[in-house]
Formats: structure tokens, C-alpha cells, sequence
């Protein structure tokens, strides 16, 4: 009898984590390079399973790439005596400086709303605010404002029906990351759902680092400032220096 | 050429920086101005930080600068005596004037005084100019006999005479002075070289030819935003050499070419140029301050007001 009890735990058990995520990445570094001009990431993996599969609901698949994230104010205009200038600000304390959302159906369809209000999956939950200073009513315009200035700006990008899902097993879709992009880590989530509700999840980091010239300027203007000035100045004297000796053998012919 | 600067951490055009470069150096070596005014607000325009773009415009106009003056040194249009005494002057002043920003950034609001600075000044500095040329381009015409310059006026009568024969003027040297504090307090908070409030200052204030204020501004120019560099260098890391190197090589060879340009230019002509540049920056600003901005939000980095 007990082990009968436990044989049907078990079953009931199981298929929560009976679909899991295998996962490749075209790379899981991108180097910036001096001519860097953004690249293109290509996310593609398997669900392993061992049972049969469940067609209905079907499975969906959300891909989430997001940024090193950091605090902001965001600032509003207002006119004052004919002039704009900025009045209200609100700090808001954890936004990424990259954002973007791969899914295989719209978003609604893909993931509910509670299971994205608890693995803060969609752009408007990966922006967080510790809450507006008195006398602002309207906090909310404020984190709306960030998500459509980096939208526009191609930083934040929500790409619905992106991922291809073959035979409920194979997965893939590509990102694009822009030319202006930080340095650090981009964790990485992929969520399998069905019906909305998240069966399983996996995550993995991307590495953006600059390399070469740009990791030897950037280091050498934090570790010695003093030194990088007086470089800058010396390049800069050299090349007005150099400039102006070659007019004049210029002028002289 | 997409290039990707290391400090600004943005991709920009690298021939578009080019160009900047060389345009503002033209101007530089034309007028004596560092082009501070001009380029800081063109590099905000192409998505520069702006922390990154005023640190890196100092170390560019350095070397448009240094460029120049070596132009005008062979010429001998330099007073390196006026131009000294400007420096000491403009030393003290930046001294003071990081005093009165600190202060005002504890205040707030220090976004709005800079640009409403601009406009004053630039407004000012550059109606007054236009008036002046265009009369003294309508006396030329009238009387071909060459214009009176010695002027006496209460400069000329204050004690501490010294000579600057470059310029050939025998006046106190409180006046120079007091130019360059002045000079120095503006440019500390509005982070610029401070050639546009200097120009103007030599030809009005002290009376010096115009030919000599051009040499003897860049002259000055060069410390101040050499010092400038240094202090953005250690303190905020914001001096990006990728982007200054590229802005640069435009500026150096634009200078070069301005420098010469400028010599075929009458006096009178090269400064209603200045002036009507002077205006047109100053048009920019204020339209900026009184229409309504198509975007009212902003991002800025945390902390600051």
C-alpha cells in the first residue's frame, strides 16, 4: 500500500520536471573590438523530456537577455516663466542599460501575468522604482519614459513571435545587440511554458568584455588617470605640433 | 567607419568625427575661439555622454590650439606678455569658479544656469559685436583714412603700467587681470575655453589690434583647457582619447587652414563673422529653452540634480 502511495506521488510528481532545457549559444562572449558595430547572437536548444509529449496547451518558449543593470534619474521638463526646465525627478533604482524579450507566441499568450510578475520577465517588471519623492502622483510616466526612450534608441526591444519551436523540441531565435552596448555580464533566462505557466527554466551568462586597444585605454583611464591625462595632452600637442610643421612644408613648395 | 569609443561607450561614424573636427578647427584658427561652445553641444547631438563630451573637447581644443599658435607665433601676432598676464588672471578665476559651480550643483538646477549663461553671453557678446563692425565696416567705406584706435577711456588710467609691445599698448595691467579672472570664473562653469568672452573682451576692453587678440587668445586657450583635461582626467574619468584623437586630426588641419583663411580676411570681416556665429549659437540655445521639447523626459546617470 505505501509503496503504491509513493508510485502515484511520483507520477503526479514527475511531469513538473519532465520538460527541461538543453542550450546552445552562437558565443557566450562578444568582444569589443575598436570596430565594433553591434552583433548578432544566436540562441538555439532542445527540450528534453521522458515522457510522451503534451499537445495541448502547447509549448511556448520566453527568452529574456538583459543587461548590467544600474540605478537612473529620470528627469521631466516642465515650462516655467516661458522657459522649459527641468522640474520633477524620480530616481528609479535597477534598470538595465540592454533589455530584450524573445517569445514564440505574444507575450500575453506565452507567459501569464503572475508567472511574469514572479520571474520579472517582461520590460516594464525588470525596471524597478524604490518609489517616487512626495508630491509626484504620476510615477508610473516616469519608468514608462525610460522604456520608450531605449526603445527607441533600439536598447530595450520586446520580439514577439521570434523564437521558432520545431516538433515541441527544437528552439532557436537570434538577438541583435546594438553597437552601444556596456560591458559586464548579460545574464541570460529561457522559460518553457505551457498555457502560460512556467515549467521549467535555465540560465546562463553572456560575457561582454572590450578587448585589445579598448580594454588597454579603458584600464589604463581607471588605474592610472594621472598618466592617460598627460598622454592625451601629449597627443594632443604632438598632433598640433605635427599639423602645423606640415602646412608649412606645404606652403613652402 | 563605425568605430566604438572605449570611454563613451558608443559607436559613432569616426569620418563624421573627421569632420566635426576639421569645421571647429577652421574656426578656432580663424577666430581665436577654442570652439568649446560649438562642438560641446554638436557632440551631446550625436549621442556623446555629455560628462564625456566636455572632458574630451577640452583635450581637442588643446591641440587645435597648439596648432594655431604656432601659425601665429611665426607670424608674430602672439603677445606671450598679455597673453601670460591673461593666464594668471584666468588661473585664479577657474580656481574660483569650480567654487561657485560646486556650490550651485548643491543648489540644483546648475543645467538650467549654464545654458541661461550661454544665451546672456553669447547674446550679448554677440549683438554688441555686430553692431560695432558693421559701423566701423561703414565708416571705412566713407573715409578711406585709416580709423583712430588710441582710445582713452578709465583703463588707461589706472596705476601698475606695463608695456605690451606686441600689441602696442601701454596701459595698467589690472585691466588684463581682471579680464582673465573673469574669463576663468565663466569658463569653469560653463565648460568652456572662454575664447568667445575673451575675443571681445582684448578688442573692447583692453583696445589690443585685432590681428594679435586672435594669437594671443589661443595662446591662453591652450592652459586652460590643458589644465581642464588633466583635472577631468583624475577626478571623473571622462576623457575619452579615442574620440579626441579623431576629433583632432579634423581640428589640427582645420586650424591650420583657418589660421590662413583669416589672413585675407579684414579685421572688421572676421569679426562680423565671429558675431553672427556668436548669434546664430546663441538663436539655438534659446529656441531650445523656449519651445516645447519633443521628448520631456531625460535619463541621467543617479545621484546628480
Amino acid at each position: 500500500m505505501k509503496r503504491l502511495l509513493l508510485s502515484l506521488l511520483l507520477l503526479v510528481a514527475t511531469p513538473v520536471v519532465a520538460e527541461e532545457v538543453v542550450l546552445g549559444l552562437s558565443q557566450d562572449q562578444v568582444a569589443i573590438t575598436a570596430d565594433f558595430d553591434g552583433s548578432e547572437i544566436l540562441l538555439f536548444g532542445a527540450v528534453k523530456r521522458e515522457s510522451p509529449i503534451l499537445q495541448d496547451p502547447p509549448l511556448e518558449v520566453v527568452i529574456a537577455v538583459s543587461g548590467p543593470s544600474g540605478p537612473l534619474t529620470v528627469r521631466r521638463k516642465e515650462r516655467k516663466f516661458g522657459i522649459w526646465v527641468n522640474t520633477d525627478a524620480v530616481e528609479i533604482d535597477h534598470a538595465p542599460s540592454f533589455y530584450a524579450v524573445a517569445t514564440s507566441a505574444p507575450f500575453n499568450e506565452a507567459m501569464s501575468n503572475v508567472e511574469d510578475q514572479r520571474h520579472s520577465v517582461s520590460i516594464p517588471r525588470a525596471i524597478r522604482s524604490v518609489g517616487a519623492p512626495m508630491g509626484i502622483e504620476d510615477a508610473q510616466s516616469f519608468s514608462e519614459a525610460v522604456i520608450r526612450i531605449r526603445t527607441d534608441e533600439g536598447a530595450y526591444q520586446v520580439l514577439e513571435n521570434s523564437v521558432s519551436v520545431d516538433e515541441q523540441t527544437l528552439f532557436r531565435t537570434s538577438i541583435k545587440m546594438p553597437a552601444n552596448l556596456t560591458e559586464g555580464d548579460y545574464p541570460t533566462r529561457i522559460f518553457l511554458t505551457r498555457g502560460g505557466k512556467v515549467i521549467s527554466n535555465y540560465e546562463t551568462v553572456i560575457n561582454v568584455n572590450k578587448v585589445g586597444l579598448e580594454r588597454w585605454l579603458f584600464d589604463m583611464s581607471r588605474n592610472q588617470p594621472l598618466l592617460y591625462g598627460l598622454m592625451s595632452l601629449a597627443i594632443a600637442i604632438a598632433a598640433g605640433w605635427m599639423a602645423s610643421a606640415a602646412f608649412q612644408v606645404l606652403q613652402r613648395r | 567607419m563605425q568605430i566604438y569609443l572605449p570611454i563613451a561607450e558608443v559607436s559613432v561614424n569616426a569620418f563624421l568625427l573627421l569632420g566635426l573636427g576639421g569645421m571647429v578647427g577652421i574656426l578656432s584658427g580663424m577666430f581665436g575661439v577654442g570652439g568649446g561652445f560649438l562642438m560641446t553641444p554638436l557632440l551631446f547631438f550625436i549621442g556623446i555622454p555629455p560628462a564625456v563630451a566636455v572632458a574630451t573637447e577640452a583635450n581637442q581644443i588643446v591641440a587645435s590650439s597648439f596648432s594655431g599658435v604656432l601659425a601665429h607665433l611665426r607670424r608674430k601676432t602672439v603677445d606671450l606678455k598679455m597673453g601670460t598676464v591673461l593666464l594668471s588672471g584666468g588661473l585664479i578665476g577657474a580656481a574660483l569658479g569650480v567654487v561657485i559651480f560646486n556650490y550651485l550643483k548643491s543648489q540644483g538646477q546648475v543645467d538650467l544656469l549654464v545654458r541661461l549663461c550661454y544665451v546672456v553671453f553669447l547674446g550679448v557678446i554677440g549683438s554688441l559685436m555686430f553692431i560695432e563692425s558693421l559701423n566701423a565696416i561703414r565708416k571705412s567705406r566713407k573715409n578711406a583714412g585709416p580709423p583712430k584706435r588710441k582710445k582713452h577711456n578709465w583703463v588707461h588710467g589706472l596705476p601698475l603700467k606695463m608695456r605690451f609691445r606686441v600689441s602696442g599698448l601701454y596701459i595698467s595691467v589690472i585691466p588684463p587681470l581682471m579680464v582673465g579672472v573673469l574669463v576663468g570664473i565663466l569658463s569653469a562653469i560653463m565648460g568652456v575655453g572662454g575664447g568667445f568672452i575673451m575675443v571681445p573682451a582684448m578688442i573692447y576692453l583692453l583696445g589690443m589690434p585685432t590681428k594679435v587678440v586672435v594669437g594671443t587668445s589661443l595662446f591662453q586657450i591652450i592652459f586652460v583647457t590643458g589644465f581642464t583635461t588633466l583635472l577631468h582626467a583624475t577626478t571623473n574619468y571622462t576623457v575619452d582619447i579615442a574620440l579626441a584623437v579623431l576629433l583632432l586630426v579634423g581640428g589640427v588641419i582645420g586650424a591650420q587652414i583657418g589660421t590662413r583663411l583669416g589672413t585675407y580676411l579684414k579685421a572688421e570681416q572676421l569679426r562680423i563673422l565671429l558675431a553672427l556665429l556668436v548669434i546664430l549659437v546663441c538663436a539655438k540655445l534659446a529656441l531650445d529653452l523656449l519651445l516645447e521639447p519633443s521628448e520631456l523626459f531625460s535619463i541621467g546617470a543617479a545621484g546628480g540634480h
